[in-house]
């Protein structure tokens, strides 16, 4: 049925810390290792060690570079509020982005489903494709403008991340790795899962912490997934003498005595 | 977005069929399909239902048909297609199925009662004992009007498949509902002109309709084409939320290679040869047929050699039109790979 259910008290999601993210693809490739041999099959690659490689994945990390002060934005809003400044290095930000399904609450790739393959589960919120009922119009990718959809042509039919939803509730696995591959595989800790409905969750609560942020909240699919923002940088090279432009800079007073005396002797 | 033959084909021929069922529907609507020709012969069999509905209604089907069967080209799935009369509740692909299908209904039985009338040549009576004529003088208007009815809301769910799609702003503009319906009309007289003896006023009638419907088409396209342009382009800072810190610009792809989605939508070819392809659609699908129509006044002996070439024009023009519908299009998710 792609009628939206009534909204559900737990909304499972992740949140994304931008600010350690290092940009490794350890949480892409172990995304991928994981749905190829699950249980919603596999992610099939064509010419896969060929010239042009072509697959489905989840999870894509992008890499950006950001100049000078900026002026909005999603990530700025709660800053804004808080009349905080967001400072950046001189030299600009690296920000590592990983981008996978947000698993919004009302999403327009579910809608628009003319077969009732792409769905969203009532009980934890999680939007799911079932193949056995996909008819491969490709409709949804064109309706998602985060990119969390990506067609198989190998497979004929949509695919999409699934929150490990075959991780997350099963039994056969301990506990503590009841959780998507993607975040047991961060070696930074930058992927956090959990259910954001509940204002008491860890999640929720690095949140609103971080002041974290929706993507796009102005298309009205409301998001489940946040990302954290970057922490602010100290302006400039903070207390690193060797960095600050043109040359380098020595105050002899901040030397101790033996040294002072052997700048002064062989400055003659 | 990547043009695909299939969804072209799609939505311009099933358009012009559509188009066509729809002025025929409003004209068995309003009786006028049966109203006696100038030869006096006031018989319902010399009625143009006979010569004229019947052929063009046939011929708006194989176009219907035609289009609809493109269609499934562009499925992974295409035995599965059934599954999309499902969802009609919040799908408006799934509405544009079940509202094709159910346009076949008066379409069919109109059809078959065509087929009786002339297969039974001049006997106004079935050898069954079925007056073909006179059912038809009773139940035509409401089948022309339930006709009329569903081609019209089939274009519109058509239209809004596409226009339903907020990340795709080209789509969503206001105008593509109206460019579609206006678009699928004038296809459909031009199909109607080209394709059968008509009297001289029903020949008027479809002759000024075309005129009109080419200068309105033309009209809409440009404002379309104007608000289109005026659209911003793909921004990361927006797309990541990150335009807090400052100009945001991509420094390294997720892939080296291309995947679905910068295959699917990140086309640049047409968006670089907008303005020559813009001028040859509205020059085939608009300038043409208006011309010739117009032509077909002053020298009525080639009025049906102009009638056949301007719908070519027509179909030539609908198609490259389509085309940059779709190629012209930038899709939001293309913002996360801009640099």
């Amino acid at each position: 049925m792609t009628s939206l259910p009534p909204p559900s008290p737990k909304k499972l999601g992740l949140v994304i810390d931008l600010d350690t993210c290092v940009g490794c693809h350890a949480c892409a490739v172990a995304c991928k290792e994981w749905n190829d041999g699950g249980q919603f099959g596999p992610l099939p690659d064509e010419d896969a060690y060929g010239a042009q490689p072509h697959g489905v994945w989840f999870n894509r990390v992008h890499g950006y570079a950001v100049d000078g002060p900026g002026t909005g934005g999603a990530a700025g809003a709660g800053r804004r509020a808080g009349n905080q400044e967001t400072p950046i290095p001189d030299s600009g930000l690296t920000v590592h982005f990983p981008r996978s399904c947000l698993h919004c609450e009302t999403p327009a790739c579910v809608t628009v489903c003319p077969t009732g393959a792409s769905y969203k589960r009532a009980e934890d919120g999680i939007v799911l494709v079932d193949a056995d009922q996909c008819i491969g119009c490709q409709l949804c990718a064109w309706a998602c403008p985060y990119g969390a959809r990506e067609f198989s042509v190998e497979r004929g039919t949509m695919q999409k991340c699934t929150l490990c939803v075959d991780r997350i509730y099963n039994e056969t696995l301990d506990e503590a790795d009841r959780q998507p591959a993607c975040v047991m595989a961060c070696p930074t800790r930058a992927r956090h899962f959990g259910d954001l409905g509940d204002a008491q969750s860890p999640v929720s609560k690095l949140v609103a912490e971080r002041d974290g942020y929706a993507l796009m909240p102005e298309y009205g699919y409301r998001p489940v997934n946040r990302y954290l923002p970057p922490r602010p940088r100290k302006a400039g090279c903070g207390d690193v003498p060797a960095c600050g432009g043109e040359g380098e800079s020595l105050d002899p007073a901040s030397l101790p005595g033996v040294l002072r005396w052997l700048d002064r002797v062989l400055s003659r | 977005m990547r043009p695909t033959f299939s969804i072209i084909a799609f939505t311009v021929l099933s358009g012009i069929g559509y188009g066509a069922w729809f002025l025929e529907g409003i004209g068995l609507a309003l009786g006028m399909a049966c109203r006696a020709p100038a030869s006096g012969d006031a018989s319902l069999r010399a009625c143009r239902f006979v010569f004229f509905d019947g052929t063009a209604l046939a011929l708006a089907l194989l176009f219907v048909v035609a289009g609809l069967l493109a269609s499934l080209g562009h499925l992974g799935k295409p035995t599965r297609a059934w599954r999309a009369l499902s969802q009609w509740r919040t799908s408006w692909l799934s509405r544009e199925g079940v509202a094709a299908l159910l346009t076949f209904v008066p379409a069919t039985i109109l059809l078959l009662q065509h087929g009786l009338v002339v297969l039974d040549g001049s006997a106004q009576v079935t050898p069954h004992g079925w007056n073909a004529d006179a059912w038809g003088s009773t139940w035509q208007p409401l089948l022309g009007g339930l006709l009329a009815v569903g081609a019209c809301a089939t274009v519109v769910c058509t239209a809004n498949i596409y226009a339903s799609l907020k990340p795709v702003p080209a789509w969503s503009d206001r105008h593509v509902v109206p460019g579609y319906l206006l678009l699928a009309l004038l296809g459909g007289s031009a199909l109607l002109l080209a394709c059968g003896p008509l009297s001289a006023a029903d020949r008027r009638t479809l002759v000024a309709a075309i005129i009109v419907l080419s200068i309105a088409c033309a009209w809409l396209k440009l404002r379309y084409w104007r608000a289109i342009d005026a659209q911003s382009a793909p921004d990361p800072g927006r797309a990541t939320g990150l335009s807090a810190f400052g100009e945001v610009h991509a420094i390294e792809a997720p892939h080296t290679e291309q995947n679905y989605l910068t295959h699917e939508m990140g086309f640049v070819l047409a968006r670089k040869h907008a303005r020559r392809l813009r001028r040859i659609a509205l020059i085939l699908a608009c300038g043409v047929p208006a011309l010739l129509a117009a032509l077909s006044f002053a020298v009525p002996g080639v009025a049906t050699a102009f009638a056949g070439i301007g719908f070519v024009a027509v179909l030539a023009g609908l198609l490259v039109e389509r085309w940059l519908f779709f190629a012209e299009a930038r899709h939001a998710v293309i913002a996360y790979y801009a640099r």
